[in-house]
């Protein structure tokens, strides 16, 4: 039980920090360059995506033995579809502004690739409760990633944190940094000081 | 008596990048004056703030990340001096001391440090600038008879040929007076610091297809940043192609999109972009074969 436990701590863990979906797998890059404009919207994001993981890992657990192996692909979109739908009339009924601001980027979860990443490598082949925990475990990681990059974002080209001021009205904003191009700056700076982090906690444990 | 054993070269020159570097801030110096005489001594400050940040930033970063410290090369200071000359006078210091890290820590360190930058430093962080505060960037060129609030300088010919050349109209704390460029691209010359190629070709190319479109030759060629942009920043060793087939194409590139920018693009002026779109494809015009190898066939035709 405790071993098994365990397992499942490693598996949450997992998703967070040992293989941040951002910034260890870089995957669903688009969504994290396009709607990170603000911490709320980076928020936002996160917690939808983090739904429709949870939600199809579990659904796609519990059928992984149903699903025949040839449209196994199709079947997955099926399902992910099915929550994406969901969050998105939950998302226009009782949270319309975040609605419009995540705009195109909301349907186009059914094609992120950490979903559909997490369902072929992991829901496929795992009981339904690691599912599960895997599914909350990467989309938190995602969600983390996305509200640090909204933040840091935010706070240059805004001088706001989820909307509150914090830099005072003399502050002259960034504009660079909520723009496209601010996102990939943005991006690029913290992965590469995520990999010299851990490269340095490897060059010491050796 | 020690005996010296080392391998070639054995002839040696005095140029090394520190005194490379020095010829370019001494080819400097006229544009600077002319921007004293122009806009005032309000115009050293953001200037100095760019020179002294950018050796500050470059500083820190090889401090930080116990590299050797290569401040003496003169590069920072070349990389802020041409910053601080491509700004409007009334540029405020915060907004220098953030584009001198950008172009050091950013654009020059990330990618390796000094031969290894893919974009000009100057220019990049220049447009960073441009697309951050693009208010204070564009405005506060004012200055004599211009006091209404313009873009880089009078691009739409409202000034006389005469004014253009001697820098008697708005823009970039270094850009408008010609004359003291020509001064410093000849000293670049004469001490071969620099080839005539490229600044040539490109201002050529650029007063040709402006004439095929309509402009006075010398209009464009004495309008905006573009002499400036072709003496100081289209040479940069680092960002252009090595062989000359290559240079040459890079350089009409240069010209052809700077009055394309200027004809049909929503900015005024363009040669911010121009150069460093061709910076970008430095590397791509380098795989233009100069010479047909002997023997050598093409790998496609041989696995036909």
């Amino acid at each position: 039980m405790s071993e098994k436990k365990m397992n499942l701590g490693k598996v949450f863990m997992n998703g967070v920090i040992t293989e941040n979906p951002t910034f260890r797998l870089v995957l669903g890059t688009c969504p994290t360059l396009a709607v990170t404009t603000s911490a709320i919207n980076g928020l936002g994001m996160g917690a939808a995506a983090t739904f429709v993981l949870l939600g199809s890992n579990i659904v796609i657990s519990a059928l992984r033995k149903v699903i025949p192996d040839k449209v196994r692909i199709p079947s997955f979109i099926v399902v992910i579809c099915m929550f994406v739908t969901i969050i998105q009339l939950v998302m226009q009924a009782y949270l319309p502004s975040l609605y419009e601001s995540l705009g195109i980027f909301l349907p186009l979860i059914v094609v992120n690739c950490i979903i559909l990443g997490r369902a072929e490598a992991f829901a496929s082949k795992n009981p339904v409760v690691a599912s599960a925990v895997d599914g909350i475990g990467m989309g938190l990681g995602f969600t983390l990633a996305l509200t640090l990059i909204g933040c840091i974002r935010e706070l240059a080209g805004n001088g706001s944190v989820f909307g509150i001021n914090l830099l005072g009205t003399s502050f002259q904003p960034m504009l660079l940094m909520i723009l496209p191009a601010g996102g990939f700056l943005v991006f690029g700076l913290l992965l590469g000081i995520i990999n010299s982090l851990t490269n340095r906690k490897k060059g010491g444990a050796k | 008596m020690s005996l010296i054993l080392s391998s070639a070269p054995h002839v040696r020159t005095k140029d090394n990048t520190q005194r490379l570097m020095l010829n370019v801030i001494i080819s400097l110096l006229p544009c600077l004056i002319a921007g004293v005489y122009y806009f005032g001594f309000a115009c050293l400050i953001p200037v100095c703030v760019s020179v002294v940040s950018a050796v500050a930033a470059e500083w820190v970063w090889q401090k930080l990340g116990h590299k050797k410290i290569r401040i003496y090369d003169l590069s920072a200071v070349v990389t802020g001096l041409l910053l601080g000359l491509i700004v409007p006078p009334s540029a405020p210091w915060w907004m220098m001391v953030i584009g001198s890290a950008f172009a050091i820590i950013v654009v020059k360190q990330l990618f390796g440090g000094i031969g290894d930058n893919f974009l000009n430093p100057a220019l990049a962080a220049r447009a960073v600038l441009l697309a951050s505060w693009p208010a204070l960037m564009t405005s506060g060129y004012n200055v004599g008879k211009f006091d209404a609030v313009t873009t880089p300088t009078p691009l739409l010919g409202s000034a006389s040929l005469m004014d253009l050349l001697l820098g008697n109209v708005t823009g970039a704390i270094g850009e408008t007076c010609k004359i003291a460029i020509l001064i410093g691209f000849v000293y670049l010359l004469a001490t071969r610091t620099i080839r005539w190629e490229i600044p040539v070709i490109t201002l050529a190319s650029a007063a040709l297809l402006g004439w095929l479109l309509g402009t006075d030759p010398l209009t464009t060629v004495l309008s905006g940043g573009l002499l400036f942009g072709a003496v100081y920043m289209a040479t940069d060793y680092v960002t252009t192609p090595m062989n000359s087939l290559a240079r040459y194409l890079y350089a009409v590139g240069i010209g052809v999109i700077v009055v394309l920018i200027r004809k049909y693009g929503s900015y005024p002026e363009g040669v911010t972009y121009a150069i460093l779109l061709m910076n970008i494809a430095a590397t791509l015009f380098d795989r233009i074969p100069v010479q047909r190898i002997y023997g050598h066939t093409n790998a496609k035709k041989e696995g036909k």
